[in-house]
């Protein structure tokens, strides 16, 4: 009844911070001064269609090395609950439909991945998310090959050595150009064609990687420990 | 966009609401991944300007005054993410949990309770 109570009382005074929110709702019209900025100044200095992939690669990368540690180290904490596997369980096979859709749709998800971490910096889209197709296509494979074992030394070869190539293009941006992580160590090219926005496309396809094969370490492992 | 922002305070008070009032984890859980939806509403709807588009500085586009603010887009990316690796580490304390007492009620856990 106390709890009650009190978790009542938690979620009032949430509301009432939040409520100004809704009461003093004023749409915005103009951007903000940051944002004016980015939008004014962005497709000339980093060279990318997608003001948004430019602001989290260029702009605020070191954020994004941030939150890709973050996931590193959450893939690392997972790994270590469930690394060690207790007593194989044997699996029944996967039907007929699972195993020839399998078949069909892998090289077009694995293609799609690819595809959305490549065009970061054009369309809507970017690393994480490719990692993340990529990673669901991995899945289907293990729902469909229940005995197969992927092989966490190359899982972590990906991670480690896209994780270092990442670090190490920041590196090569505070020596060869303005700062860490900046885009323009190589060529900008011409505006809105795939190989152009300097080192964006490349840091991405590092990004969709290195999110792919944690996503996809994260599944083997909970595969291995059921 | 008042709307967005209406359902935004809604998803957050009903996932930490579940959150405090359930008592099964994996709900709990499941309370965690409603705010965080929440939370994202709201940053969203905070940037967005009405009658704009995406700033993607295509072919369709010819003046900075067409697009939305940038940078809610890219924090809301980056705690999407965020929020996809505590909910798999969440989950995986689930697992361990269930495996060392047979139950997933939180009243069962009474080590850390004072």
């Amino acid at each position: 009844m106390v709890k009650k109570l009190f978790s009542l009382i938690i979620l009032a005074l949430l509301v009432i911070m939040l409520l100004p929110l809704m009461t003093d709702f004023a749409p915005f019209a103009e951007l903000s001064r940051v944002a004016e900025k980015y939008v004014q100044k962005g497709p000339a200095e980093v060279g990318g269609q997608n003001l948004v992939t430019s602001v989290i690669v260029t702009y605020r990368g070191l954020d994004t090395l941030g939150e890709i540690a973050v996931l590193f180290i959450a893939t690392a904490g997972i790994g270590f609950l469930l690394g060690k596997s207790s007593g194989k369980h044997k699996r029944s096979e996967a039907s007929q439909l699972v195993n020839t859709g399998t078949a069909f749709l892998l090289p077009i998800i694995l293609l799609f991945g690819v595809f959305i971490f490549l065009h970061g910096h054009l369309t809507p889209g970017g690393g994480f998310q490719g990692g993340v197709v990529i990673a669901s296509g991995i899945l289907l494979f293990v729902l469909a090959n229940a005995d197969s074992q992927i092989s966490s030394n190359l899982l972590h070869w990906i991670e480690d050595l896209s994780g270092a190539f990442y670090v190490i293009i920041g590196l090569l941006g505070l020596i060869l150009a303005g700062g860490f992580l900046d885009n323009s160590i190589l060529p900008l090219g011409q505006f809105g064609k795939l190989i152009s926005a300097g080192a964006i496309p490349l840091i991405y396809t590092l990004i969709g990687l290195k999110v792919g094969a944690e996503l996809v370490g994260i599944l083997n492992n909970m595969q291995r420990s059921q | 966009m008042l709307l967005t922002i209406i359902l935004g305070i809604i998803l957050i008070v009903l996932g930490l609401w579940g959150m405090l009032s359930q008592k099964n984890i994996i709900k709990i859980i499941i309370g965690f991944s409603i705010m965080d939806t929440g939370i994202h509403l709201l940053i969203l709807s905070i940037g967005y300007i009405k009658d704009r588009t995406a700033p993607i500085m295509n072919q369709a586009v010819q003046s900075a005054g067409q697009v939305i603010d940038p940078v809610p887009s890219a924090l809301v990316l980056t705690a999407i993410v965020i929020g996809l690796a505590i909910t798999a580490l969440m989950l995986t304390y689930a697992v361990k949990l269930y495996e060392i007492k047979g139950s997933l009620e939180i009243s069962d856990f009474k080590e850390l309770k004072w």
